[in-house]
């Protein structure tokens, strides 16, 4: 029997297969982005970024999170590059861990592939890709089936938030931008399962009120954020050592 | 364009990582906050202070609303649920005032 032969059939075979299985398994993730994208498309609007320039935001950053935080840091007079951008990193930082993870199976990979596959890693992909590493086993070209089904989604929702947007004569007096902090509480709700997840997000909270009282421009957020995860790394730690 | 090529370079800095054997077990510990961080900083000042001054009454419609959402994404944890009870609180409030 030819055995290397039917090995590589299967293999060409099975490629394809992961790539469509990916893009099934990332069908209720898209449900959760659909939201999501339309918000960003309409809150790039209100924050006085053209549509252009805010569905050029979707189809090069493609990440939700430090999109609405840099419109909202734009929209409320923030123009300093330089903390739009370390915003951004610190907002990111998180990938940082999901790439180190996935790290060992991606340099199987060619570098075009790695390139191709970092840029459109997301919590979603990671998610996904991650727990199919669990019961079965990593296939690049699952990871990409789910990725790119979720930067079409997003760069489409995106396209569909703005065209709706733009038919909403002032977003502001209806209390539109309200439904950011909304879709922020539907994503912090499930990390706060902890003692620790609850104490870090009240340090914040309450940071983040006196920072905005006291400080000037958007530095509160950055202040609270540094504040509040270097006391739940703390606290962490003391826990820990105490074992 | 700057957030696009920082936002690749978080992503793809495992490649630079990739000799390593993983994270530091206690830089994992702490980036593990930042979300949660950063989202608690993003809602609060939007809902305790949407005019930049502390507002803890009925006439701060973002209280409300938020109130309501919260209650929402706790029970439910679901966006459209969130999205169409937080924002018919806030379209109530602002047709009554």
């Amino acid at each position: 029997m030819n055995a290397k032969q039917e090995t590589l059939d299967q293999g060409c075979m099975e490629s394809g297969r992961d790539f469509w299985s990916g893009v099934v398994s990332s069908g209720p993730i898209l449900l959760g982005v659909i939201p999501f994208g339309i918000t960003c498309g309409v809150m790039g609007l209100t924050a006085g970024l053209t549509s252009l320039e805010t569905i050029m935001m979707s189809l090069l950053v493609f990440a939700g999170a430090s999109q609405f935080i840099a419109i909202t840091m734009l929209g409320a007079g923030i123009t300093s590059f330089g903390l739009v951008i370390f915003t951004t990193m610190l907002v990111n930082l998180r990938h940082v861990l999901m790439g180190a993870s996935l790290a060992k199976y991606m340099i199987k990979q060619s570098a075009s592939r790695q390139v191709l596959l970092s840029f459109l890693l997301t919590d979603e992909a990671y998610a996904v890709t991650s727990s199919r590493i669990h019961q079965d086993s990593y296939s690049a070209d699952y990871q990409f089936g789910v990725s790119i089904s979720l930067y079409i989604t997003w760069a489409l929702s995106t396209i569909a938030g703005v065209l709706v947007g733009s038919y909403i004569p002032d977003p502001l007096a209806w209390g539109l931008d309200f439904a950011m902090p909304a879709t922020f509480l539907v994503l912090l709700f499930p990390r706060l399962t902890d003692k620790l997840s609850i104490i870090v997000c009240v340090v914040a909270g309450l940071i983040s009120i006196v920072g905005v009282l006291y400080l000037p421009g958007k530095w509160y957020m950055i202040i609270a954020c540094v504040g509040a995860v270097l006391v739940g790394g703390l606290m962490e730690g003391e826990k820990v050592s105490e074992k | 364009m700057g957030m696009a090529l920082v936002t690749f370079a978080t992503r793809f800095s495992c490649v630079a990582l990739l000799q390593k054997t993983g994270m530091p077990v206690w830089l994992e510990r702490w980036l593990r906050h930042i979300p949660t961080a950063i989202l608690t900083a993003l809602i609060i000042p939007a809902l305790v202070l949407p005019k930049g001054q502390i507002d803890i009454s009925l006439h701060n419609h973002y209280l409300v609303a938020g109130l309501i959402a919260a209650l929402v994404a706790y029970k439910s944890r679901n966006i459209i649920a969130t999205l169409i009870l937080g924002m018919g609180t806030m379209l109530f409030l602002r047709l009554l005032a």
